[in-house]
């Protein structure tokens, strides 16, 4: 019996929501009184590896395979599987990301596990096996009960939270058995950016509307989110309009975040677009109309011209890097 | 060349969110029933691929799980351009019960491309595509912001944390989209929507009904507090709020 994590990694090291995965499977194995299992794809390396035994992992499951550099939904998930039957893992959990998205349904049809997409939290109750998750894009949560044995959860990131349990853990490597059927997919090239937060795992994220009148006018949001270390981000329209590239478009149909700090400038607030937000720890509002619906999403707002506050935001900010 | 699309009736994205029976089941009184959007973009290439491929594509077909109250949107997805429809007449139940019946229905139909969204705008599983992938033992490719057909051959392009990548997958296989590989949905035009009367829509029965998962209740997200405002004129104070009391900074 254990609770198998998948903890994925990023050209060999592990991020934030690795350790908050772990923590919250360490909160999973407490309840049914078993023990995590971490299983890690791909060269890292002894000293990153063990990080995980501080947040609760006690196994780590190491696979290396040339073939695996890029993900392959079909050798992974197999990976997945047949570590979780050697394992006799009950809870298998991945990460509601774009990766735990490709894996957990393939999984879940193989290990003939119920999947919960999207939690938040741990389970109400461990028999029988109910959990929340977000339902209707973050307007509205639902209890989902799992009534298969085997059972997988993507947890959202930036949910839980992560939590130090302060342990060790053990490394075996494992030797899966795949075949030509598990390759069927090759990448051909590979376009990378990098030097800028992503906006899935940023803590502060400036996001520009409609109301920014045109992209000549991003300086203020991009500088206001240089100085605070923040992702940039924007509402439908703008990515529409191709004010913006369209994995900046925050709302229903585009990234669904939850920074810590959200800050709009000129967004109304349209239903789809909060129900992107919602889960922000904090949401800050800028916009000229007092009665704009993002006023109802938002902690704290200010009534004013974005070309104005932005500039007097930016200096505020300014001084108080400087003080702090 | 024949492609599907997995396509999901859901409410409009306007709708506001009530619960009945004890918060046990959503409220569809009033409700706007609509194509997923991820779906309706899907179409959207789908249909552009088509065009452009000089005939080596011939068919787009649309397939949806449920009951006979959700054929205006397979109907509304004829009337955009789709060649033909089936419906899984069942109760879409969980994710894993609907990719088995979809599996179950299109086993031997010789699809080679089949499209779906990333998620439903209701029940937000996104799993329907990776789950429909295992059950025909196919390849998936998720995250897929871009489709092209060359050469006889489909390229997705996925999107990878900060940047793309470029895949090429065997077919048949599943292609989990989400924005980008259209921008705006197509509509129907008046043609269409005549056309699409009598298209044809099959409807096949389904023995496979395992659902490993149930919706117990739902709970509407606690209200929020009212929003503190600040003067325009005073950033310092924000600044102030947002480090010592929401303490983010």
């Amino acid at each position: 019996m254990s609770v198998l994590v998948y903890t994925e990694n990023w050209d060999g090291k592990f991020k934030k929501l690795s350790f908050e995965l772990v923590s919250f499977a360490k909160g999973i194995a407490e309840m049914t009184g078993t023990s995590v299992t971490a299983l890690s794809i791909g060269n890292v390396d002894a000293e990153e590896l063990n990080k995980l035994g501080n947040y609760g992992a006690s196994k780590i499951v190491e696979v290396k395979d040339d073939r695996l550099n890029h993900l392959i939904n079909g050798a992974y998930s197999s990976i997945i599987s047949q570590v979780a039957e050697k394992e006799g893992s009950s809870v298998v959990i991945l990460s509601n990301n774009n990766t735990g998205k490709a894996l957990a349904p393939r999984v879940s049809v193989k290990l003939k596990a119920g999947l919960v997409a999207g939690v938040n939290a741990l389970p109400s109750s461990a028999n029988p096996f109910i959990i929340k998750k977000k339902a209707f894009t973050g307007k509205a949560f639902a209890n989902v009960k799992v009534k298969s044995d085997k059972k997988i959860l993507t947890l959202n990131q930036n949910s839980f939270g992560v939590k130090e349990s302060g342990g060790s853990a053990s490394v075996e490597a494992f030797s899966p058995s795949l075949n030509d059927a598990d390759f069927k997919t090759e990448v051909k090239d590979v376009h990378k950016v990098t030097g800028k937060v992503l906006l899935t795992d940023a803590e502060i994220v400036v996001s520009g509307g409609r109301g920014m009148k045109g992209p000549e006018n991003w300086g203020p949001i991009e500088e206001l989110a240089g100085l605070l270390g923040a992702a940039t981000a924007c509402s439908r329209p703008v990515s529409d309009e191709g004010w913006r590239p369209h994995e900046e478009h925050t709302g229903q149909t585009g990234k669904i975040i939850a920074p810590n700090l959200y800050i709009a400038a000129g967004i109304s607030g349209a239903i789809q677009h909060v129900a992107g937000i919602s889960s922000s720890k904090c949401i800050v509002a800028i916009n000229k109309d007092n009665e704009a619906p993002i006023f109802e999403a938002a902690d704290y707002g200010v009534i004013g011209d974005v070309m104005q506050v932005l500039p007097a935001l930016i200096d505020a900010v300014k001084s108080f890097k400087s003080e702090n | 060349m024949k492609i599907l699309i997995c396509i999901s009736n859901v409410p409009d994205t306007t709708t506001k969110i009530r619960f009945v029976n004890d918060n046990t089941a959503f409220d569809t009184n009033g409700v706007q029933w609509i194509i997923n959007p991820w779906d309706e973009l899907a179409l959207t290439r789908a249909l552009e691929l088509k065009e452009g491929s000089s005939g080596a594509i011939e068919k787009v077909s649309v397939i949806s799980v449920g009951p006979q109250s959700s054929e205006p949107t397979l109907r509304k997805a004829l009337a955009i351009g789709a060649d033909d429809a089936i419906r899984v007449n069942a109760e879409p139940k969980d994710a894993f019960a609907v990719a088995q019946q979809l599996a179950e229905a299109i086993k031997d139909e010789g699809y080679d491309l089949i499209i779906s969204g990333i998620e439903s705008s209701d029940y937000n599983g996104a799993a329907v595509g990776g789950m429909l992938a295992e059950f025909l033992g196919i390849a998936s490719v998720s995250s897929v912001s871009g489709i092209n057909f060359e050469s006889g051959g489909f390229q997705v392009k996925r999107e990878i944390d900060g940047g793309s990548e470029m895949v090429a997958a065997q077919t048949p296989f599943v292609a989990i989209i989400q924005k980008g590989v259209a921008i705006v949905p197509r509509i129907p035009s008046m043609r269409g929507i005549m056309q699409a009367r009598t298209k044809p829509l099959k409807v096949v029965e389904s023995s496979a009904t395992d659902n490993l998962t149930e919706f117990v209740d739902y709970e509407l997200p606690p209200a929020k507090a009212a929003c503190k405002m600040v003067d325009p004129e005073n950033m310092k104070e924000l600044v102030n709020l947002l480090h010592t009391e929401a303490k983010v900074l």
